[in-house]
């Protein structure tokens, strides 16, 4: 490293760096936020295609034909649903055992720590209903998985019939290499994290089921349906699981594959794909679309019954059907055969997809963006705190280094004691748990002492948290007066710089969007803040507000924009869906946010009240 | 000071009491950057329940603990949760107590060499002034029993704790000049880990050095007083290698504890440098490349004794910092050990050119690690590649570290 030992190069390298350490920022943090919206410029994309060798290259000729069928027993299903109140399990048990596979059941119970306004339920308690396909003549050590969802009203009936019918037309054929398992599960995500639980013996959350009695070996893939109507017009694809995990691109790309070569009409966030990307609609259209997944994975919640797959290494997808008002119908003999097409194609696999990408960004179903490409927009934002902390660390030793006339100079102080430092990082972290830990704890004394509901207790107790955290810093001053005034900002400063750039750092790894929406509104305040700062601009840049006008961006991008009062209430059900998914899926959002994001937050709070 | 001290080990004593009473314990005592095959709980108490057995603990290539490690938990397995604990304090007192004396040598080598007039008068602002040396050894204590690492090593129930007790008891009787405590406590820790042999020269260095005599290989004091402490050692070595026989009834534990640490036959993953290469190597090329990477350890011994000959105690930090790093399971344990000593020669950090771009690698190494080992294992996106580039940015960045340090002299 001759660049760095070699002294007068040092120098000037450091000079240049503080020298011109604003401008490099500024256009470092514009280079990211360009090079982001540049990734859906269409020439910029690769086009997808098909990694795995062993599900491109078989020819393969679909002949489901009971689509008919699916949608007389769709009504029969519903029939039964309405009988039943919930989940009609004689019938289904029934229905799967006539068809030939092996029934199990598994009930299961669950209470919220809060009741979900959204879906209105609290104690649950509900049903699985899965059968198994056993492969004739292969040894049963590999899996796959065909789910549907049964939801209460007239949703979903088609799909739970589909999904019937293909079990009997799956079971005439021979050519089954692995077990295919239909699984029906009640109360969508919780039923799925309940029979996932089971199956696999482990105990992430604490669900009360009884253990599964059949089992079919390792399971390889999934595929979830949710179909409403007996015609559709297009098959929408999710792909988002919890945490933002994906999975692999070769399961969108099948998807792809199968939808051109049925011709059915398949969208990516509800949007079609545009031909015409050199105009500024078209451009637009596909930032839009990458915008919507970027928002979706960085909620961390599973937007369909696949994304608890993920988290056990099964490569799963969502394939939604929508009926919108265009000419061109698809029946359900379609959308059989396409599914027919995908679960033989995955059964030929040797192993799981691997072959793939499994971070990508789509600005359209056939383009893709890769890691490698998205990555140095959020490097070039992390980049500024480093600089920033490179910064402050030269201006901290400067003086230090420029002492050097006799022993009395050395006693200069210069670092203020550890205490200046620790106090507010200590006090950050605990508001930080308190944040975490007391909404849910504390609703029963909420709703005794106020007129509000549950959820309304923890949603409200949680921004008061947050709110009382900014009260803070003038009381930790007034404890601490006079201990190291203008080094003492500084020092906190580089320390919450390099906390907040490995936190956000180590975010972007697992969960891209997560990190990179939360370094946009961040650093830019993170890096420039003094003292002298205003207290609105950073209240306006905090993690709360960051949620608030993400959940305005999401509105306008899915085309229902919001008004303030209704995007508030919104915002304060995201809240709650966010506390929930973390207790009911181990979603990493929430104590993200609360347990670190929250903290760094507060210690750069504190630097602006230091005088 | 014993104040100060106190409450620095009722604080360290209450975040381990609170971890080990949280679900953390479990998650903790998992974690291959904690815990390695060598010194996981895990496999002391497989080799408890065989000896409980009447088997041999050592069948089944499950337990690579020594005898005496089995027999200290065979009584006290009960209270495992204090006995690390106390480990800990212990640890942490004597590197108290050996700073404190190594300042006290420092400080009256300073007087006389001031009154001698020995110092250059740009050197001035070097001298360190009793004021500034009083709080050091609180400082050598507090980065000991603070340190996450510590803290995690403590947590997980890691017999590294143990190891690093007795070298740190090893380092205080050599500081007080007391060659056969020392002999006897550093045949101890060679008996745990191989690894601490390499600790007999620096320490036989600061035994010339205290009673003065000159490192001359002509002279016969100097052969007189080396085979005296060698003596001391090996037959401590002899000794209680043959306690170990009698113990057990078997020389099983020779094969299965050296055996283990020199030919590596775990591949688990953890933070040292073996387990990649040897995942990727050939059979036919195994014992050359072992041989290497085993000589790389003590290696660096002559050479650095030859430079650093008059700083015995520096040199026992240099030796112990390239055990940890180059050795066959490293964990963070044993980085903390080493770790503790750095506010010793506090007064030189302003001429650490790189000291920042060195902490800011360790540290972000040091929470990429748990995102990495998430990504490879549990999410299946990442591989082995990944895990093992932090690995080696985390050697990478102390090695640099010990380079900068290395420029005290």
């Amino acid at each position: 490293m001759g660049l760095l030992s070699d002294p007068s190069r040092r120098k000037v390298l450091t000079g240049l760096l503080t020298r011109l350490n604003t401008p490099i920022c500024i256009v470092c943090y514009l280079a990211g936020i360009v090079w982001f919206m540049g990734l859906a410029f269409e020439p910029f994309t690769l086009r997808t295609y098909m990694s795995e060798n062993a599900m491109g290259s078989t020819m393969v000729e679909e002949r489901f034909s009971s689509g008919e069928r699916a949608l007389s027993l769709a009504k029969e299903f519903d029939a039964h649903k309405r009988k039943a109140g919930g989940m009609p399990v004689e019938w289904l048990v029934k229905a799967m055992q006539s068809r030939g596979l092996e029934v199990f059941t598994q009930s299961f119970s669950r209470k919220l720590p809060f009741p979900d306004e959204n879906k209105e339920r609290y104690m649950v308690r509900g049903t699985n209903v899965y059968g198994i396909l056993r492969a004739p003549r292969a040894p049963r050590t590999e899996a796959l998985v065909i789910t549907a969802p049964c939801s209460p009203g007239n949703t979903n009936n088609q799909a739970v019939a589909l999904l019937l019918a293909l079990a009997q037309y799956f079971r005439n054929q021979i050519y089954w290499a692995k077990d295919i398992i239909f699984l029906v599960n009640e109360h969508d995500l919780i039923g799925t994290q309940a029979w996932l639980e089971g199956y696999h013996h482990t105990n992430i959350t604490e669900y009360i089921s009884g253990s599964l009695r059949g089992r079919a070996g390792s399971i390889q893939a999934a595929l979830s349906l949710e179909l409403s109507s007996d015609v559709i017009t297009s098959l929408d694809l999710v792909l988002e699981g919890l945490n933002g995990q994906l999975p692999n691109l070769d399961l969108a790309n099948l998807f792809y594959a199968f939808c051109q070569k049925l011709g059915v009409l398949c969208t990516i966030q509800g949007k079609l794909q545009r031909n015409d990307w050199d105009t500024a609609e078209g451009y637009t259209h596909a930032a839009q679309t990458m915008m919507l997944m970027v928002l979706k994975q960085a909620c961390g919640r599973s937007w369909g019954d696949h994304g608890l797959f993920l988290r056990y290494h099964i490569e799963a997808a969502s394939v939604r059907g929508i009926n919108s008002f265009r000419h061109y119908k698809t029946d359900a003999t379609t959308i059989g055969r396409l599914l027919e097409g995908m679960v033989r194609k995955l059964n030929n696999l040797l192993e799981r997809l691997h072959q793939s990408y499994f971070f990508y960004l789509l600005p359209s179903l056939s383009r893709f963006v890769s890691i490698g490409y998205y990555m140095p927009a959020f490097g070039l934002l992390a980049v500024i705190l480093l600089l920033r902390a490179l910064d402050l660390w030269v201006h901290l030793g400067a003086p230090a280094l420029a002492a050097v006339d006799g022993v009395t100079e050395a006693e200069q102080p210069s670092s203020p004691g550890v205490l200046t430092v620790l106090t507010p990082v200590v006090i950050s972290h605990l508001t930080g748990v308190a944040l975490y830990l007391l909404p849910v704890h504390l609703q029963e004394m909420a709703v005794e002492h106020f007129p509000v509901s549950e959820t309304e207790a923890v949603v409200l107790t949680a921004i008061a948290i947050y709110t009382a955290g900014l009260a803070l810093p003038h009381n930790t001053q007034r404890l601490l007066s006079g201990e190291g005034t203008e080094q003492g900002w500084k020092v906190l400063k580089l320390t919450a710089l390099l906390y907040l750039a490995v936190l956000l750092g180590c975010t972007a790894l697992i969960n891209f969007s997560l990190g990179f929406i939360l370094a946009v509104t961040l650093v830019p305040i993170t890096a420039s803040i003094t003292p002298a700062l205003y207290a609105l601009v950073m209240v306006l840049l905090s993690p709360a507000f960051t949620i608030l006008y993400c959940v305005f961006i999401y509105q306008e991008l899915i085309e229902a924009p919001v008004s303030v009062s209704e995007g508030w209430m919104l915002f304060l059900s995201v809240i709650s869906q966010g506390i929930l998914d973390h207790a009911l899926y181990g979603s990493l959002v929430y104590p993200l946010l609360a347990l670190f994001i929250y903290p760094c937050w507060l210690m750069f709070w504190n630097i602006l009240f230091w005088n | 000071m014993a104040a100060p001290l106190t409450l620095l080990l009722i604080v360290a004593v209450t975040i381990r009491a609170v971890l080990f009473r949280s679900s953390w314990a479990e998650l903790i005592s998992e974690r291959v950057e904690v815990v390695s095959p060598l010194n996981a709980w895990k496999r002391v108490v497989e080799g408890l329940a065989l000896l409980d057995l009447g088997v041999s603990p050592y069948s089944g290539d499950v337990f690579h603990e020594t005898p005496f490690m089995i027999y200290l938990f065979h009584f006290v397995v009960d209270y495992a949760e204090i006995v690390f604990m106390v480990t800990d304090g212990i640890t942490a007192v004597a590197l108290y107590l050996s700073i404190q004396t190594y300042n006290k040598n420092v400080f009256r080598k300073q007087k006389y060499a001031l009154e001698s007039d020995r110092y250059p008068a740009d050197c001035l602002e070097l001298l360190r002034s009793p004021k500034e040396m009083f709080y050091i050894p609180l400082k050598v204590a507090m980065f000991y029993l603070l340190n996450p690492f510590t803290i995690l090593s403590c947590v997980a129930k890691s017999t590294c704790g143990l190891n690093n007790a007795i070298i740190a008891l090893f380092i205080l009787c050599t500081l007080k000049g007391s060659a056969l405590l020392s002999g006897i406590l550093l045949a101890l820790a060679t008996y745990q880990s191989i690894y601490p042999l390499t600790l007999f020269a620096p320490a036989l260095l600061f035994f010339l050095q205290r009673l003065y005599i000159p490192v001359n290989l002509r002279r016969s004091s100097f052969w007189f007083f080396t085979l005296q402490y060698a003596f001391i050692y090996v037959g401590s070595l002899v000794v209680i290698t043959g306690l170990s026989f009698f113990l057990l009834g078997s020389w099983d534990f020779i094969p299965s504890v050296y055996g283990f640490i020199f030919s590596v036959p775990d591949l688990t993953p953890n933070i040292g440098l073996f387990w990649y290469f040897f995942a990727e190597m050939f059979e036919h090329f195994r014992l050359f490349f072992i041989c290497v990477f085993q000589i790389n350890v003590f290696f660096y011994t002559i050479p650095l004794s030859i430079k650093l000959k008059e700083h015995p105690v520096f040199l026992i930090f240099m030796q112990i910092a390239i055990i940890s790093i180059f050795k066959s399971y490293p964990t963070v344990g044993d980085v903390a050990l080493y770790m503790a000593f750095l506010p010793a020669w506090s007064h030189l950090y302003r001429f650490l050119r790189n000291i920042f771009l060195v902490s800011c690698v360790l540290l972000a190494c040091s929470a990429l690690f748990p995102v990495l080992w998430h990504l490879w294992i549990y999410a299946g996106s990442a591989n082995s590649n990944f895990y093992y580039a932090i690995t080696l940015l985390f050697n990478f960045g102390q090695v640099k570290s010990l380079n900068l340090i290395s420029h005290f002299t």
